[in-house]
């Protein structure tokens, strides 16, 4: 299953957030989605994800998506957003709820998930209960659960600090690995761009245009080598060279807001 | 290379020429907690040294009977039966006026947290009716619905609805949106969202305004019950204060005192039982 950005364009009242932003996410694709601050990057996510009606243009899916796939396009969310009343178990089965799944079905999904995310042994904690890298596993957990054919993460390691990042990171490397999910990566943090994408988006400030589409010219299996990692640091810098100026104009055009 | 000896810090003191002082603890205070049975001992403090006023002669058991003549009209009016014939008709009053307005306010606040159409209309009209003291209202309501309970009732029920409602609504806008939008992003359904987001994340809000409708039903059924009852607790109030009998005015102030702690109690139970996971 394709995702399709097709012209994108969105207003907030007078605020011209996005332009005509267009490019497509092939199945099993990782793109990553990288700007200045304010340059709509999540406002795109949210429009790709259907929780945001576009100003105009449209965002499209193109083929069939698994047929085991409960909702294709899934988020994983920066602030997690858990349900604080429900233990583990509960906030992955939540979505589970209200499909065509039996009790039992739906425990075995559920077991699953948990397995994945390796939370097995947490399932009847509550959030509060949890740090933030756990948290965002539950999260992780969640989504997996309905077995998306396109994970729609929006900054999901902002919260974090480095050393989780760090191991949530071998994470979503491991579950992106075998290229049957897909999925869109807004990040400031151009490293967690370059490790994880296929591609990459590079939006201009407000309003977000599609800049440049950088192509990561390594299998995310050899970027786990020693000697790629200067090349990925290179791409880095050539990354960072590309939105520096308008970094730094964003970061003053926010300051004197 | 970084430097990791110790000279730069030696010299310091040396230069500094003084013996090292601790640094002066700064951070105290700001942080009250309550003990754990201070409140209740300055409480039996009190009411100790109230009795042995009384009972010393100093102040006149007309104005202000002793603790002790207090308990004892107390168990008087409970051995006569009185006291459960007079609390039992507050008790229905309340709980008839309570849940009626408490409903109605469950009703209303969602569909004003909920609906935009209900929203514009809504706060206009509890904005305008909430500041209103309800008591005020009650002949008009005897006038409305009879001499019976109705308008004691109704009273009460117009006094709990709109603080629920408006406890209800805020509840509702305090729901993290985040959850919401997680919720539509796996298409949950509208009616699952309210039941299985919405629902428990105002519950904190909705709690907290229950505590504070308890507080208006007992002050509306006192009221209500000295303008026109024959039976009730606020009747039984102002008909000793008629009679010049304080022991029974007190023990009717107590009575209505225990009752509004029980209710709190009652309360944070709930709280303690639904809001574990805060």
């Amino acid at each position: 299953m394709d995702l399709i950005a097709d012209q994108i364009t969105h207003r907030f009242g007078s605020l011209e957030v996005l332009d005509r932003v267009s490019f497509t996410v092939a199945s099993g694709e990782v793109v990553a989605i990288v700007g200045p601050s304010g340059c709509g990057k999540s406002t795109l996510l949210s429009i790709l994800g259907g929780l945001l009606r576009p100003s105009a243009g449209l965002a499209k899916w193109r083929g069939a998506p698994p047929s085991d796939s409960l909702n294709p396009l899934t988020f994983v969310f920066q602030d997690f957003a858990l349900l604080p009343w429900c233990t583990v178990e509960q906030n992955v089965d939540f979505p589970l709820l209200h499909t065509a799944l039996g009790a039992s079905e739906r425990r075995a999904v559920v077991d699953d998930a948990l397995r994945r995310a390796s939370l097995s042994d947490f399932r009847g904690t509550y959030p509060k209960q949890l740090s933030g890298g756990m948290r965002q596993r539950v999260g992780i957990a969640r989504a997996l659960a309905v077995r998306p054919a396109i994970l729609l993460m929006d900054e999901p390691l902002s919260a974090l600090d480095s050393q989780t990042r760090e191991l949530l990171m071998e994470d979503f490397i491991r579950l992106l690995a075998d290229g049957s999910m897909g999925a869109v990566y807004v990040t400031h943090n151009l490293e967690e761009a370059v490790r994880l994408a296929d591609r990459i988006v590079v939006l201009s400030r407000r309003p977000g245009k599609v800049r440049e589409v950088v192509s990561i010219p390594l299998s995310r299996a050899e970027r786990g080598n020693i000697d790629a990692r200067g090349k990925l640091l290179s791409l880095q810098n050539e990354l960072w060279s590309l939105i520096r100026e308008e970094a730094i104009d964003a970061e003053r055009e926010v300051q004197h807001a | 290379m970084l430097d990791r000896g110790q000279a730069p810090l030696d010299r310091q003191e040396a230069d500094a020429g003084g013996e090292p002082r601790p640094v002066a603890f700064r951070g105290g205070g700001f942080s009250p907690r309550g003990g754990r049975y201070s409140g209740w001992i300055a409480l039996l403090l009190a009411i100790g040294i109230w009795q042995l006023a009384g009972g010393a002669g100093l102040v006149n058991p007309l104005f202000l009977p002793t603790p002790v003549a207090i308990a004892r009209a107390i168990y008087q009016l409970a051995i006569s039966g009185a006291l459960w014939h007079h609390v039992s008709y507050s008790i229905m009053r309340i709980g008839a006026g309570w849940i009626l307005g408490t409903v109605a306010g469950i009703v209303v606040g969602f569909a004003i947290g909920l609906s935009t159409l209900a929203r514009s209309v809504g706060i206009t009209f509890i904005s305008a009716l909430f500041p209103i003291p309800k008591i005020a209202l009650l002949p008009l309501l005897i006038l409305w619905l009879g001499i019976g309970e109705e308008p004691k009732i109704a009273t009460i029920a117009l006094g709990v609805f709109f603080s629920t409602a408006i406890s209800v609504y805020s509840g509702v806008d305090a729901v993290q949106r985040n959850l919401i939008r997680m919720a539509q992003s796996f298409n949950v359904p509208f009616h699952a969202i309210v039941r299985r987001v919405i629902w428990p994340g105002a519950l904190p809000s909705i709690l907290a305004g229950f505590r504070i409708t308890a507080s208006i039903a007992l002050l509306l059924v006192v009221s209500a019950e000295m303008i026109g009852a024959e039976f009730g607790i606020g009747a039984f109030v102002l008909q000793a204060g008629n009679l010049m009998q304080t022991d029974q005015l007190l023990a009717g102030v107590v009575i209505l005192s225990l009752f509004g702690l029980a209710v709190g109690k009652l309360i944070s139970v709930l709280e303690a039982r639904l809001l574990h996971w805060r």
